[in-house]
């Protein structure tokens, strides 16, 4: 079985259901020769040619929405936005026409395209090249939201979404994308959307997580079972639709529930997850629940370490929900 | 393989080519005219774009610049083409515009009667979207925006069904979950449109590069107003058509304003068609209230984009005669005299006269016409109103391929709170 970083994980995803399905493409910006500017999409220009790997204008808007009309012909588009942050100009035409086509159509028409794009920091990247969005996308209805935290579920995911038949906002970790190697199988396999990974069995600590934060809730994790402290941990991978199914199972086994995640705490993901437990669980909690996330800042440059959620910051809510 | 990007223009090298103007005085030319829709000069700038004007569209200078006149900008040889339906055709597009201007009244009533929520009229523009539709082949794809009663009935749209929309009810193909005057018909490809403006442009440009892809004929056409030239999606779209030369045409109904704005605040443009030359794609000016003229453009630009050639800006110079929407009043911005002056220009009567000028119409021709109109849209009101509203669990139908545990969950809670029904 090979072993490969996250991004060949979404390469050879992509490779793979383009060589199964002739309708698949890809379009963006810098995709073709270039390979994409984190060379996802490596090797498929020579592979497959310049109509099936388009290189666009730069306009995100025109890359999302060519995406929808060639999806209303019959073709099964992956979009890629360079960036997540540079996803704005084409809120449009995912807000307004991707997520509600089925719906204001009566059924009668439908793009389930793939929007594809790295997000979330670690790299170095400012306020502009490190954003965590998935929220903005989780609060329209139509819209499915993923984000994988390991090749293997990134390979697997990224083929289900493609064959998936709703629109996909597909968010990668970019500081995941080389950080480590694990092994992937050679061949076809999907991991299902819309179900939950445990990443860790434990007993007296919920974590609930998904994409860039998953090492760091596992570092957390063990110094946490240092201290004495068993977590299980879960990773979302959907968070529309979320496997709320999973998240109760864990909740009701642990009664203590931590919720991590990079965007702006305040408003974040993580509060609906929150108040799900509320609603769903309340009667098994033994302490409230806490969240741990990004700061309500623009995401930063010089600081962006002490931005992110740290191993000690998540270690801490562990604790003081264990010790309530 | 195909080779779908096709190369740029240099406009510096087109521009070089441009010789002033000074042989027609245009501008008196236009206005002295009177109905004579036949007649329809076309003028080509060299290497950029293709001008066409047919009289009486400069009539009223405050609503368009003139600038592109007065500074002599137009040139080249008046080669006076068009394409001209059959007779029988001629008689049917009238037809279909006298339908169109019946079934756009009676909403507004049914609107001023409290009987449909909401109402986006059309009245003035029926030339423009019924001779530009009725140029389309039914394999071609139409995006339209919600001013499109002309577009949607001369597609084929029943009464019936284009009444079912605005009341919302069990009968309307959309399922009630627009505002009124969003039609949409996956089986008269007409792709059902949503509210922001020139949103839908990029998708004409998306299922017309798959066309293009799969070596298959067709065209795809775009509709949006004057305020669109204005969007995003214009320039989005517009771009990515010039640089993968897809088979568009973009199709604009330059009624005069947006909502209050009129042109003059949306660019300082010459003119809507010159944006073209900057994507490297023709642009044409169309007297919008010219029916056969509209027709003609459309047509040679759709077969051109079907065979290869690339897309098209139309920019078709009509006049809203109504308000914006019902919720609109036009007297808080617009001169009595300005609608006055633009009645006498009405597409109803121009087609007429130019059927009469044929020897193709006459007096009984025009009441049968006008009591055959009458009688389809008070028999289809007559039934959509007798349809009940669509059943309350399609307001949570087709969010997704499949519904989500939430949409499950909820619909069960309305199933609750309306009774178990």
């Amino acid at each position: 079985m090979p072993s490969l970083t996250l991004v060949q994980a979404i390469n050879t995803a992509l490779r793979e259901e383009m060589q199964r399905d002739e309708h698949v493409l890809v379009l963006g910006e810098d995709i073709g020769k270039n390979g994409g500017v984190f060379r996802a999409t490596e090797g498929l220009y020579n592979e497959f040619g310049g109509n099936r790997v388009i290189d666009t204008p730069l306009n995100e808007s025109s890359i999302v929405g060519v995406s929808i009309g060639l999806s209303l012909y019959g073709f099964k588009p992956i979009a890629e936005i360079q960036f997540l942050d540079f996803i704005y100009p084409a809120f449009d035409q995912i807000a307004s026409e991707l997520s509600k086509l089925r719906y204001r159509s009566g059924g009668e028409y439908k793009a389930p395209i793939v929007i594809r794009s790295p997000y979330g920091g670690g790299a170095k990247g400012g306020p502009y090249h490190s954003q965590s969005l998935e929220t903005f996308f989780t609060h329209i209805p139509g819209l499915k939201v993923i984000i994988p935290s390991n090749p293997y579920d990134a390979k697997g995911l990224l083929k289900a979404a493609v064959r998936e038949d709703d629109p996909i906002v597909f968010l990668e970790p970019k500081r995941l994308y080389r950080s480590t190697k694990s092994e992937v199988p050679d061949e076809d396999y999907i991991v299902p959307i819309g179900k939950a990974r445990v990443a860790r069995e434990g007993k007296d600590v919920s974590v609930f997580a998904y994409g860039a934060v998953i090492p760091t809730v596992l570092e957390a994790s063990e110094k946490a079972q240092q201290e004495g402290i068993s977590t299980e941990i879960v990773d979302l991978r959907t968070l529309v639709p979320l496997d709320l199914e999973a998240v109760l199972a864990s909740v009701k086994k642990t009664g203590r529930a931590v919720i991590v995640y990079e965007a702006p705490k305040f408003m974040g993901y993580g509060a609906e997850i929150a108040a799900l437990i509320a609603e769903e669980a309340l009667e098994y909690l033994e302490a409230p629940i806490a969240r741990v996330g990004g700061f309500d800042t623009p995401y930063p440059y010089a600081h962006e370490n002490l931005y992110m959620p740290t191993p000690t910051r998540i270690l801490n809510a562990i604790k003081k929900v264990a010790k309530y | 393989m195909l080779d779908i990007a096709s190369k740029s223009t240099n406009i510096d090298e087109a521009a070089s080519k441009i010789i002033p103007y000074g042989t027609i005085p245009l501008y008196d030319y236009l206005n002295g005219i009177g109905n004579i829709c036949q007649i329809f000069n076309i003028y080509v700038i060299t290497g950029i774009f293709t001008l066409t004007v047919s009289q009486g569209f400069y009539a009223k200078p405050n609503i368009l610049n003139t600038e592109m006149l007065s500074t002599g900008r137009i040139v080249g040889e008046d080669v006076r083409e068009t394409i001209d339906p059959a007779p029988e055709e001629m008689k049917k597009i009238y037809t279909l515009m006298v339908l169109v201007r019946a079934a756009d009244i009676q909403a507004i009533t049914l609107q001023r009667q409290g009987r449909i929520g909401f109402y986006v009229p059309c009245q003035g523009e029926e030339a423009s979207q019924v001779g530009s539709a009725y140029a389309l082949k039914p394999e071609d794809w139409a995006f339209t925006d919600y001013r499109a009663p002309g577009i949607v009935i001369t597609r084929g749209m029943s009464l019936k069904s284009f009444y079912a929309h605005l009341m919302a009810n069990s009968e309307d193909n959309t399922k009630g979950r627009s505002m009124p005057s969003h039609w949409g018909s996956k089986a008269l490809n007409i792709v059902t449109p949503s509210s922001p403006i020139c949103t839908q442009l990029p998708h004409a440009v998306g299922v017309a590069l798959g066309a293009k892809m799969k070596g298959d004929k067709i065209a795809t056409i775009a509709y949006f107003g004057d305020g669109g030239t204005s969007s995003n999606d214009f320039h989005s779209a517009l771009n990515f058509a010039g640089v993968f030369k897809t088979p568009t045409v973009f199709f604009c109904r330059n009624n005069g304003y947006a909502i209050s704005i009129p042109v003059s605040r949306q660019t300082a443009s010459s003119s809507l068609a010159v944006k073209a030359v900057a994507y490297g794609i023709e642009g044409i000016q169309v007297d919008g209230n010219d029916a056969l003229a509209v027709y003609s453009v459309t047509k040679k630009a759709l077969e051109k984009a079907r065979n290869g050639g690339g897309p098209t800006l139309i920019e078709s110079i009509t006049y809203r005669m109504g308000p914006h929407t019902t919720s609109d009043d036009p007297k808080r911005y617009r001169d009595d005299g300005e609608l006055e002056e633009w009645k006498t220009k009405d597409p109803l009567n121009r087609l007429r006269s130019s059927l009469e000028g044929r020897k193709l119409w006459g007096k009984e021709d025009e009441n049968n016409a006008q009591e055959w109109a009458q009688q389809q849209v008070k028999e289809a009101i007559a039934h959509s109103e007798k349809i009940p509203p669509p059943h309350p669990r399609t307001l949570l139908e087709d969010v997704y391929s499949q519904p989500t545990w939430n949409l499950q969950r909820q619909l069960h809670q309305l199933s609750e709170e309306l009774g178990g029904s």
